[in-house]
């Protein structure tokens, strides 16, 4: 157990991050958690959801932010609105877990308050009993708390729960480049949610899974037993067996030390920052008949060479989401106790793109990111033992993340570093600690 | 000459016990070489190749997936994990339109509880599994299997071994 108290006590959270490592406490302490719902999480712009969800008025979605309960809807002005999902009266969640659609209004299956899908209190049964008992100064007839810092970016909804903080733009800087591009690979220049979600139960801290996103340094080794086992048994088909698309997708996991040191990492402010700046195992995946001439239509030639040329491995955008775009994967890290994480694994058609491109995406999603998947096996074990060795092993207090250390690194932001570096994880939990003390007495 | 119930029966029986046995190699010869193995992610998926499933795999990746089991670096099986197999007894489908007999094709259902133990853990799993069987050279192989789990949307952990 931590020995410290960390609430009320910023500069002991602060100095949990050093240039060259990161204390256990982070990954093990409870008393974090509970720290990182009440700020990192209300203070960030956090990912709520695709509009693509709600396609029309009255449509939900019930979901988190950090471990508050929301619900997503369309509003009947078309905008998408983020609501508490707890009923003014009594608090029950007033939408059930899932998506539905709710009609104009929801309606407490309580007491039947309703409420706009503002969230304003829209009528309450044999309302004249509240007469005379102060009833519109009271909190219940503000209706279903609404999140006022709500923004749908190109479909994708973020909220930052805090009323004040950072604008988005200032939070994701040069990050959204990475979601411009995802969407840009649509000809109609729109996504769409398909092909369900994967929800994989992590018995770790979220952070070991964002820490994860960008080491390059693991996969020759963790996934040599699935990765590499995958091409050794194709290596023995016939010859002249066309490569499957599974082998393709497989292969390039156990790429050399050199292959990821040369296509490189580039740092953002704030946490964000990505793999693969110049290639990454994305990159040479065959062609889908059709697809290129649709983009071409859609953006001319240079345009289209300059979309697809972007083949970014994995984006962080800090604090809880990892973006794929050229495979169109948004994987979901839900913090739910200091060693306990719901991963999910969402994906994505490209609007006007043949459904091939769907195919190779659902493919990936349960190849790399399925409770059934070896890849996956191969992560969370190393996830789950790193869990029980920081938890278990007093002797030591310290992470390293010393990979390639450069001077000045907090003075510089939006570069591009060998693929190997751990800068981009030094970022993460500069950014961690900053969020969690900013403005903290 | 086509099989018996008994012997239909007996097969899937057979199939099961050659997981919870481990021998996989022996259990990946059940299957013919056109084989798929579908485990879908939702209820009444319609679809394996727009949705994502939890398994939709060939030969070739049941393959990989034996030959994984039994790597020396394969560290989520550092210690193994075990499975059991509590099957219903299964049931001829007479009535679906790949059940044909006269062809030497079969179609049973069983119902069935699963589990999965590694370490000190132990998890438990319900479901119907379906097997599509049809005779290769006068044995039996499988075409296609698929298992539903009563809770397939569930967030699940680490599901290592075969249901």
């Amino acid at each position: 157990m931590p020995q410290s108290s960390y609430r009320g006590n910023p500069q002991a959270i602060r100095d949990l991050v050093q240039d060259t490592q990161v204390h256990k406490d982070i990954f093990i302490s409870q008393e974090l958690y509970e720290i990182e719902m009440e700020r990192l999480f209300a203070v960030t712009w956090v990912y709520v959801g695709h509009e693509s969800q709600v396609p029309k008025p009255g449509d939900f979605y019930t979901t988190t932010v950090g471990d508050q309960s929301v619900v997503m809807v369309r509003h009947s002005d078309q905008s998408v609105r983020v609501l508490y999902n707890r009923c003014a009266h009594k608090g029950v969640q007033v939408a059930p877990q899932g998506h539905g659609s709710t009609g104009k209004f929801f309606r407490c299956p309580y007491h039947a308050w309703t409420f706009k899908t503002d969230g304003s209190l829209l009528s309450v049964p044999l309302k004249k009993g509240y007469e005379n008992t102060g009833f519109e100064n009271m909190e219940a007839s503000r209706g279903l708390e609404a999140v006022s810092a709500v923004r749908n970016y190109r479909g994708f909804v973020f909220c930052r729960l805090s009323a004040t903080g950072e604008s988005f733009e200032d939070f994701f800087g040069e990050s959204l480049s990475t979601i411009d591009n995802m969407v840009d690979r649509s000809p109609e220049g729109r996504l769409e949610v398909a092909g369900g979600v994967l929800r994989y139960m992590h018995r770790c801290n979220w952070k070991m899974l964002v820490d994860n996103q960008t080491d390059t340094c693991h996969p020759m080794v963790a996934h040599e037993s699935s990765a590499g086992t995958a091409v050794r048994v194709w290596q023995e088909a016939p010859e002249g067996t066309p490569k499957p698309m599974a082998v393709e997708l497989f292969a390039p996991f156990i790429s050399p030390y050199e292959f990821y040191e040369n296509t490189g990492i580039r740092v953002w402010k704030n946490g964000h920052g990505h793999t693969g700046v110049s290639g990454s195992i994305h990159s040479n995946y065959s062609n889908i008949p059709g697809y290129w001439d649709s983009m071409v239509a859609a953006y001319g030639e240079e345009r289209a060479h300059q979309i697809l040329g972007e083949t970014r491995h994995n984006t962080i955008l800090f604090p809880h989401v990892m973006v794929k775009g050229p495979i169109q994967i948004l994987r979901i890290f839900r913090p739910l106790a200091a060693d306990r994480t719901l991963v999910e694994s969402w994906t994505f058609r490209l609007a006007g793109a043949p459904d091939m491109l769907l195919e190779r995406t659902t493919m990936y999603n349960r190849l790399i990111n399925a409770p059934t998947s070896m890849v996956g096996h191969d992560d969370l074990e190393m996830y789950e033992r790193a869990q029980h060795g920081l938890q278990h092993a007093r002797a030591r207090e310290w992470v390293n993340v010393a990979r390639l250390l450069e001077p000045g690194e907090t003075e510089r932001e939006n570069e591009v570093v060998n693929g190997t570096s751990e800068w981009q994880m030094r970022n993460q939990y500069r950014a961690w600690a900053r969020y969690m003390t900013e403005g903290a007495k | 000459m086509s099989r018996t119930d008994q012997q239909l029966i007996a097969f899937i029986y057979r199939e099961a016990r050659l997981i919870d046995e481990q021998k996989f190699d022996d259990w990946l010869d059940l299957y013919s070489e056109e084989a798929w193995y579908w485990m879908p992610l939702t209820h009444g998926q319609p679809d394996a190749r727009l949705h994502t499933s939890l398994m939709h795999e060939n030969k070739l990746l049941l393959r990989v997936r034996v030959e994984r089991l039994a790597g020396q670096r394969t560290f989520s099986q550092q210690p193994r994990s075990r499975c059991h197999h509590l099957l219903q007894m299964p049931s001829v489908e007479t009535g679906h339109a790949e059940h044909k007999p006269e062809e030497g094709r079969y179609v049973t259902r069983t119902a069935f509880h699963y589990v999965e133990t590694r370490g000190d853990e132990q998890t438990l799993y319900a479901g119907w599994a379906t097997h599509h069987l049809a005779e290769e050279d006068g044995k039996l192989r499988i075409r296609f299997k698929q298992v539903d789990l009563v809770n397939c949307e569930a967030a699940f952990g680490n599901i290592q071994l075969l249901m």
